[in-house]
């Protein structure tokens, strides 16, 4: 029993990783687009989890709101409005195709091997415990918002022109008439 | 005007360019929503971002006017001459390409006012891209430009080649901003700071010259840049977008986009990875297959639209020449040249606009025969323009050229300046023949550029552009000492940042 608590983390670690792996390899293997969609859910829904393991529950809250939530309900939507329910041709046309994914996926394996030994220098790496503390100090919420509107308002408010333009080009390219 | 960038009053004030169009975006987009569908709408909302680029441009001046510098490491946005010198440029080729927009919407029937809309909010992003301190507001500076440029590509509804362009254009854009992205998490990573100037100081406090996790880093956002840049090889979209696009559109691409690319880029390279060599050799092998593949393939060229999108092409690789040179030799003359190059390349677009129609696409060098006989100014103005992309003595183009070979020169980076001299000849191959056909070739009918016109705006973008052209070739000193002292600023703000960062998580 000791043992399970003190290893509590790390098995809910790997239970919500394994299954976000298998979620995202069947997003990316199915045919049917709303299929996809929906593992893609499931994905999303285990890195929340995830975010908890990591001491950030606010951050948790919103993965499944806005992108479990409303970003994939978009998705699901716009999937249905074109009409692409059912399957389409294999996306992976010979042996090109598959050739360049696994180059990709060798090299993305190079990569994490190579990260996976790297420490972060000592001196920008987190005293274990300080989120903690922060989020004892500022609440949940406030660890999240002070910096977002304070030291990082300039690119906030930035973000806010950049959905405004997005909208205008949607409308533009979507519903004027020429 | 010393600002304190932690202050929000005195933020405000470091921001007034941005804000000021801003605020005029958003009555531009008030005006466009009620008054739309009829040419005349389309005139007033074009003047009205007349005016809206020209208080922004005023609002810059007064900042650099009071000599405006941040105290201290500056968050966020930077506030030296570099900026709003980098401003005017970006300004100035979205005025100039309003102008030459005006006439060739209505000749188009594209009558939608959000054109002007979509320009200001571009021109916004580069801004925020040539004065951004921090890696995200220089990203989210990109993007704000990159999605009003894919509508802006995709903008002639009714050309299939139209919506070929913006989606090409979307498509690579999202790839190399995930390029772009994925580099400046690695280096944040790496130095724990999206600061541009912290990472410099942390680069060296912390000895991450060799620390593979930087390198990495700093790769992705060098192939992130080069695919906004249209450097070779991530060039393969410039020239089909250049085509699909709308003319104007088009000239603005090759000009202010690639001005607030490049201006990033310096910014990056110069505060936040000055102590890191690597990216030097990375830089200069990417100038090398630029100038020598951008040259080689316009030779091939016979559409003038495309002829002159591999010309951009080759011009970034001499850009990168003044990249690789390093902030203390190349700024001056990075500058200089971005100044030369915008004036010419966006008034080349424009006379192309003017003989062109239905999107310009298929009009051939060739189809120029003769234009000196029937429209000799016209012809004189586009004779100005190659001979300044050629780098012809008496242009601005060959002032900027020549500043980018004593950079190169001075630094011990002969073998780019004789690399940008040669590929500079070869360049005559596709320059001249425009000139010769308009000189020296007969017309194919009395008629044939009787349509060939522009109209008052037009004429007055272009003089100004010709005389501009002309001026900085023969007296450059003022130009040149502007681009000075807004490169010493700029070394002097990498420099000063010398304090130890405190690294505080969140606050």
């Amino acid at each position: 029993m000791a043992w399970l608590t003190g290893h509590l983390t790390v098995l809910v670690f790997w239970a919500f990783a394994g299954v976000a792996i298998v979620s995202a390899a069947m997003c990316v293997t199915r045919r049917n687009p709303v299929a996809s969609a929906l593992w893609l859910v499931v994905t999303l829904f285990q890195l929340a989890g995830l975010f908890v393991v990591l001491d950030a529950q606010f951050l948790a809250v919103l993965q499944v709101l806005v992108y479990a939530g409303a970003i994939m309900v978009l998705f699901l939507f716009v999937i249905m409005l074109l009409n692409l329910g059912q399957g389409g041709p294999h996306d992976f046309k010979g042996v090109i195709g598959l050739g360049v994914g696994a180059v990709l996926a060798v090299l993305l394996l190079l990569q994490l091997s190579v990260l996976r030994h790297l420490e972060p220098p000592a001196a920008i790496a987190l005293p274990p415990g300080t989120m903690a503390a922060q989020q004892a100090h500022d609440g949940l919420v406030g660890t999240v918002a002070r910096p977002l509107f304070d030291a990082y308002l300039v690119p906030f408010e930035i973000t806010s022109l950049l959905l405004l333009a997005a909208i205008v080009g949607a409308v533009v390219l979507a519903m004027r008439k020429l | 005007m010393t600002l304190d960038v932690s202050n929000y009053p005195q933020l405000l004030t470091a921001l007034l360019p941005e804000l000021v169009l801003s605020a005029w975006a958003l009555i531009l987009l008030l005006v466009v929503a009620w008054r739309h569908g009829t040419a005349r709408d389309l005139r007033l909302a074009g003047w009205l971002t007349l005016v809206a680029l020209a208080t922004a441009a005023g609002a810059a001046w007064w900042l650099w006017w009071q000599s405006a510098h941040a105290a201290g490491i500056s968050t966020m946005i930077a506030v030296d001459d570099f900026r709003f010198v980098a401003d005017w440029i970006f300004l100035g080729g979205a005025l100039l390409t309003v102008l030459f927009s005006m006439r060739y919407l209505e000749r188009e029937g594209l009558l939608a006012p959000e054109y002007y809309v979509l320009l200001v909010f571009a021109t916004i992003g580069m801004m925020l891209m040539g004065g951004g301190e921090d890696l995200m507001v220089i990203f989210l500076g990109l993007e704000l430009m990159s999605i009003c440029l894919y509508a802006l590509a995709g903008f002639n509804r009714r050309s299939p080649r139209a919506a070929e362009a913006g989606l090409k254009y979307f498509l690579l854009g999202a790839f190399a901003s995930a390029f772009l992205l994925y580099g400046i998490a690695l280096v944040y990573g790496a130095t724990g700071t999206t600061n541009l100037s912290l990472i410099g100081v942390q680069v060296v406090s912390l000895e991450l010259q060799h620390a593979p996790l930087l390198l990495l880093g700093v790769a992705l956002l060098l192939i992130g840049f080069g695919f906004k840049v249209a450097a070779v090889p991530f060039h393969m979209w410039a020239p089909d977008v250049y085509d699909g696009s709308p003319t104007p559109v088009a000239g603005y691409m090759a000009t202010a986009v690639k001005a607030a690319a490049f201006a990033a880029l310096f910014r990056v390279v110069g505060e936040a990875f000055g102590p890191v060599g690597a990216w030097r050799e990375i830089v200069a092998g990417l100038a090398i297959t630029t100038m020598v593949a951008g040259n080689l393939i316009a030779l091939a060229q016979r559409s003038l639209k495309r002829m002159l999108a591999y010309s951009s092409v080759a011009h970034a690789g001499y850009l990168l020449v003044a990249v690789a040179t390093g902030v203390a030799a190349g700024s001056a003359a990075f500058v200089f040249y971005l100044v030369a190059y915008s004036l010419t390349t966006l008034a080349a677009f424009a006379l192309l606009a003017a003989k062109g129609r239905g999107g310009e696409s298929d009009v051939q060098i060739d189809d120029l025969a003769g234009l000196a006989a029937q429209r000799p100014w016209l012809a004189f103005a586009l004779s100005v323009c190659m001979l300044s992309l050629l780098g012809f003595p008496g242009t601005a183009g060959f002032i900027g050229k020549w500043y980018i070979l004593v950079a190169a020169m001075s630094t011990g980076q002969g073998w780019l300046a004789a690399l940008l001299v040669l590929t500079s000849v070869v360049s005559a191959g596709y320059y001249l023949p425009v000139v010769m056909a308009m000189y020296m070739q007969p017309a194919v009918s009395t008629e044939a550029h009787a349509e060939v016109c522009l109209d008052g705006f037009g004429r007055v973008a272009m003089a100004v552009a010709v005389a501009g052209l002309l001026f900085f070739g023969v007296a450059p000193n003022r130009l040149l000492d502007l681009s000075k002292t807004s490169a010493t600023v700029q070394r002097g703000a990498a420099a000063g940042a010398i304090a130890a960062p405190t690294f505080s998580p969140g606050h």
